[in-house]
Order: structure tokens, then sequence, then C-alpha cells
């Protein structure tokens, strides 16, 4: 019995991280096509990109259901991918087409999708912040039994926001999901020479429920974003997640990151999340060959996603200042 | 079925609009410092609570950014908040808020929602509140795209406006005079209005006086006076400063060719400056005379009475530009 039940549970498991591989390897090959539409200059402006934080995005993800909403910040296209933005809007908008999911008023930090309890990634840091507080709100006002969740990185710490938040998400009881990604840097300077107190301290000064997971674990960030998410939606206030990761590349692409010491970038892919899962589901007993046409066809998808972007039309100015007000209303 | 004219103060006027746009659309809710159980430091949310709740009515810690953020985040997800912040001055802390979030968002997504949300606020000095409780700072406001921004002069306009700033799908700013909280007018509650509506206060033939909030009886008070000189001024209350009723303005100077703007917030880059730009590139031919502005000094609004009534705008300074008009 009991190793029958080891099995299934193992075989849950497998299941587990084999979704949230796929959402990881969306995410990854997602970023991977940008890093090239951006050094072709298909990408007007400039992108931030979370290569290596995907198991955030996939992790919490897998623990929101439909009527759940989210607000993230300039690092925010695993957040949208892995909550199921279309690809075609994504890079429509990113690449600044007619038709993208801002109609390419947005790009890459402000992508959204209402339908979709996006509101929003966002150009300044900690703005989403206060912002899911007061989602969640709506949602306690309304009694949706949604969460809202809050994607901020650890720069966002020293922000005013930030403290306000904790404190008003912490009277209130909010069914709020702080999502912190500490991948140690914000910009080019180290987040220790920014913020003088952990996370996890800040949690503890307000009463809010917090929990720390190594961020390169998709498993560990869902199941702690599963149980946070749970006590959120059934009355257990505002939670705090932090999780410890690593920021691959620069802070924005083409960044040279001459601040960095060589040996702190040459262990980052050993933390690799996507290489991490990769050998826990080999383990598991996966084929090589499966994953391997499974993250083709997801390659695919991206490709044709990506040709799709590339042959529409860009946005004519005049729909533009259409949407300043809404249309229709006395003005 | 709406119930007869009655008289109220112009803080009654506000709480009446928030109750009775309360009572007809669950998805309103009313947040800020002190708002519910104190009924707000001008009393113009009393009584909310008690008639709508403590999930509805909320009192805020001092959070000015993360309230304001709030409203945003609430707006986008299904309801329509009305934020007071309590002194006009205190939109600093949440001026991103404002300006980066409730004012792009329509815009920057693509037209997907919009942010159907108010600011509720007093502005404007008489109060010796000194120079951080006494600004009138809707001009930066009226220069965001994505903002809309009124300015009722008059109980009436009060509750009208309030109920048309809830009603509107994009974020509004309510500016509100703490010198008139006190004032007493009939109002209406039937009676809708335009955001964007100019009216005409005074109709006259000789020159325009235009414009908004507590500065309105000012102008009055001068046109009364101009009567008595056989000058005959026309009044135009605003009402709406973005957006802000052109029309109105062009056809009142194509009757009077002269024109006089008023408001209390200071001179300089104000909101009269973008009326007289738009008066001379549109309306040039029907001048008779430059259009004058009068207007706060370019300083801080000071404290003390004698220094505060040499800051307030008078009569006496709005009759000396018509004057120089004519
Ligand atoms: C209010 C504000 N200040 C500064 C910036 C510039 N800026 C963009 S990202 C960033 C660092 C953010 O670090 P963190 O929150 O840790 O996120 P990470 O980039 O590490 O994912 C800064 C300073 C900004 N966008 N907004």
């Amino acid at each position: 019995m009991a190793s029958q039940h080891a099995s299934s549970s193992t075989a849950a498991r497998a299941d587990a991280l084999l979704a949230l591989w796929r959402t990881m390897t969306l995410v990854r090959q997602a970023e991977l096509a940008l890093v090239k539409l951006f050094a072709d200059s298909e990408v007007p402006g400039f992108i931030h990109l979370s290569i290596g934080q995907e198991a955030i995005s996939a992790g919490v993800a897998s623990a929101l259901l439909a009527q759940d909403t989210l607000a993230t910040n300039h690092r925010g296209h695993g957040h949208v991918l892995a909550r199921g933005m279309d690809l075609h809007g994504f890079f429509k908008e990113i690449m600044g087409r007619a038709g993208g999911l801002c109609q390419g008023r947005g790009g890459s930090m402000h992508v959204a999708d209402l339908r979709l309890g996006i509101l929003g990634a966002n150009g300044i840091v900690g703005a989403g912040i206060p912002i899911a507080l007061g989602s969640a709100l709506a949602h306690s006002v309304r009694r949706t039994e949604g969460v809202a969740v809050a994607f901020f990185g650890d720069g966002a710490m020293a922000e005013g926001v930030l403290h306000e938040t904790l404190n008003m998400a912490a009277l209130w009881k909010m069914p709020l999901l702080m999502v912190c990604e500490n991948n140690g840097w914000s910009e080019f300077s180290p987040t220790s020479r920014q913020f003088a107190a952990p996370l996890q301290a800040l949690a503890a000064a307000f009463g809010l429920a917090y929990r720390k997971v190594d961020g390169n674990d998709a498993l560990a960030v869902a199941e702690a974003a599963g149980a946070a998410a749970l006590a959120a939606r059934s009355g257990g206030g505002a939670q705090v997640l932090e999780c410890i990761t690593h920021r691959v590349r620069g802070h924005y692409e083409g960044d040279p990151q001459k601040y960095r010491e060589a040996a702190e970038l040459e262990g980052v892919s050993e933390h690799d999340p996507l290489r991490q899962a990769r050998s826990a589901l080999l383990a598991m007993g996966l084929e090589e060959a499966a994953l391997q046409q499974e993250a083709a066809a997801i390659e695919q998808r991206i490709e044709a996603a990506v040709a799709a972007a590339r042959a529409d039309a860009l946005p004519t100015f005049e729909s533009a200042l259409a949407d300043v007000y809404t249309p229709g209303v006395q003005a | 079925m709406s119930a007869a004219p009655k008289e109220l103060r112009y803080a009654q006027a506000v709480s009446q609009a928030l109750h009775d746009a309360m009572a007809a659309d669950e998805r309103v809710i009313v947040l800020g410092e002190d708002v519910a159980a104190a009924g707000g430091s001008f009393k113009a949310t009393r009584g909310l609570l008690e008639a709508h709740g403590a999930d509805r009515v909320r009192d805020t810690p001092i959070s000015e950014a993360s309230i304001v953020s709030a409203a945003v985040g609430a707006a986008l997800t299904g309801l329509k908040p009305v934020v007071e912040i309590m002194f006009m001055d205190f939109i600093t802390l949440a001026m991103d808020a404002l300006v980066n979030q409730a004012a792009k968002a329509r815009f920057m997504f693509g037209g997907q929602g919009s942010v159907p949300m108010v600011l509720r606020t007093p502005h404007g000095g008489g109060l010796s509140a000194g120079p951080q409780h006494s600004q009138c700072l809707e001009a930066w406001l009226a220069h965001v795209p994505g903002l809309k921004v009124v300015c009722p002069s008059n109980p009436q306009d009060a509750y009208s406006l309030l109920r048309a700033a809830i009603d509107d799908p994009d974020p509004v700013v309510f500016v509100e005079h703490k010198g008139l909280y006190a004032r007493k007018g009939m109002v209406d509650t039937g009676e809708r209005a335009a955001i964007g509506q100019a009216r005409t206060v005074r109709p006259g033939r000789d020159v325009t006086l235009v414009s908004y909030g507590a500065t309105v009886a000012t102008c009055l008070q001068a046109a009364e006076q101009l009567a008595g000189e056989g000058v005959e001024a026309e009044v135009l209350d605003l009402r709406s400063i973005q957006p802000w009723d052109k029309a109105a303005v062009l056809a009142s100077l194509a009757r009077t060719h002269r024109m006089v703007v008023v408001h209390e917030a200071v001179r300089d880059f104000g909101v009269g400056a973008e009326i007289v730009a738009t008066v001379m590139a549109e309306g040039f031919d029907e001048l008779d005379a430059p259009v004058l502005r009068v207007a706060a000094p370019f300083m801080p609004a000071p404290f003390a009475t004698s220094l505060e009534q040499g800051y307030a705008i008078h009569a006496d300074a709005v009759l000396q530009a018509v004057r120089q008009t004519l």
C-alpha cells in the first residue's frame, strides 16, 4: 500500500512538474525569440528579460484561478505568458503592431489583458503593488473569492508604496499575494546596498504570513504559492512570498553588465530552473525524446506568432488618439 | 422620481451625491482618511458609513500614494471608487497613481478598459491654512491627458457634477473649495450636469468674465459693481477645466469682444494661460482688446490674514482688469 501511495504521488509530482516545465519552456522560448528580435531591431525601445526566473512565473500562475488578478512590473513577460496571454497579441504588442494586446501603445513594460485579470506590467518600480491591493479590495467588496497578485522585484522593497501596502493589506486582511522575485539586483546595484532589512522582517513587522522559497525550483514555488493563495482566498489575509532567484541577463537587453563579477555570472546556469526541471523529469522516468518533441512544438507556436506579428500592419496614429478618454461619453 | 429641490450646503450636496450614487450602484465605494466614522475632515462624507456599511465606506491609513493607487486597482477590477484626499496639496504624494497609472491605463492598455474612479479634494485659501493647505493645483492635472478635472462653484453643481463624475468611465478629479463648503443653495437631485459644459451665470454684452470655483462669486460681485457703472459683464462659470467648454467661451467672446479670465490659482503657466492662448488663436478676429488674467501672484499661499488677503482675488482686481480692456 505504502509503495503504491508513494508511486501515485510521484506520478502526481511528475505531472505537476511537466505542466510547470511546459509553461517555463514557453516563457523561455518567447524571451529567446525576443532576444533575437531585439538584436535585429524588430523591437522598438528596450526590454527586460526574465530568463532564469521562469519557475516563479510558472509556479505562481499554477496557483491562480480564473477570477484572480495580477499586477506586475517591468520584468513581467513571464508572469503574463504563464497566465495565458495570447502569444500573437503579446508579440504584436512588443513589436509595436496594430491589434497588439494594447494596440501598440504600451509595449513590453505595459502588457496587459484585462480579460485574464492582468492589470498590466508597470514602468514605475513598485507601482503595481498598491494597484494589486486595490484589486484585492475589489475582490473582497464584490465577494468574488478572487486573489490579487502583486509581482515585484527586490528593488521595490525600498519604495514607500510597498510599506504602505503591507500596512493596509494587513489592517484589512486583504486577499493579496505579494510575490517578491529576489534576484539580488536592482538595475546596476546589488540590493544589499539598497535595502537595510530582509523582506521577512518587514512582513513580520506587519504580522503578515511569510514564505521563502527557492525561486529556481518550480515545484517548490508552485507549492508555496498554492498554499499562500489558498490562505489568502480563504480569509487568511495578505501573504508574502519571497522567491530567491538569479537575473541571468543584464538589467535590460543589451546591458553589458560591467558591474557584475564574472564568477557570479558563471555559476548562474547551474541554478537554471529549466535545467533543474528537466533533470528532475528525466529522473522521474520521462523520455528525453518526448520533452524534445514538446519543446519543438512550443518553439513552433512561438515562431508562428512572431511571423504573424511581423506581417501585421503598424498602428495608425489616429487609432491612438481615440483612447485617451473613453469614446462616446461627453467630453 | 426626484424629490423636490431642497436647500443644502455645498458639503451636504457632496455627501448627498455620494449617498445617492452609492444607493444607485453598489459598485461605488468611498475611501479616504477619516471619511467613515468621522464623516470626513470637512464633513462631506457624513452619514455614508451608517447608510452603506464599513465594506463600502472605508477609513484608510495616511497613505495617499497607495490609497489612490488602490482606487486604480479597484476600478480595474469592477468597482467605482471615490477617494477623498484631505487637502489638494497632498495629491503631490499620489501623483504616480494619478499621472502614470489612472490617466494612462486606458490608453496604454489599448482601450481594453478604463479607470472609473473619482478623486475628491478641496483646494483654495481663505482659512489661513498656510502654504501646504491652500494650493490650487488643478492646472497640473488638467495638463495630463487621460484625466478630467471639474470644479463646482455652488451646491447644485457640487451635486450634479459629482454624480456625473461618478458615472464617468474615466478618472475624474473633483476639486471642491474649502471656502465654499458652508455655502447654501437650492439643490435639485434630479438635475444632471455634463462634464465639459460651462454655464452662463450672468448674461452681459460688454465683457466676458471667465472663471470657475470660488472666484465665480468674485466675478459676480465685480459684475454688479460694473452694472452700476453701465458696463454689462457676462459671467461664465467653466465648471469643468478638463475638458473645458471652448465653444461657450468663444461664443461669449463673439457677443462681448472683451475677456478677462479669473482664477484663484497662481497666474503663471495656469488655466488662464490655456484659455487666453486658445482665444488668441481661435477668436482673434472677435477681440477688441487683449485678454487679461486675474490670478494669484507667483508665490506660495501665505498664512497671516493680512498676507492671505493680499494673495486672494478680490472684485477690485477684476474691476481694474475690466477697465483696462474697455
Ligand atoms: C520609480 C522608478 N524609479 C526608478 C526606475 C528605474 N528602474 C527600472 S527597473 C529598476 C530596478 C528594479 O529592480 P528590481 O525591482 O529588483 O527588479 P529587477 O529589475 O531586478 O527584476 C529601476 C531602478 C523606475 N522604473 N521607476
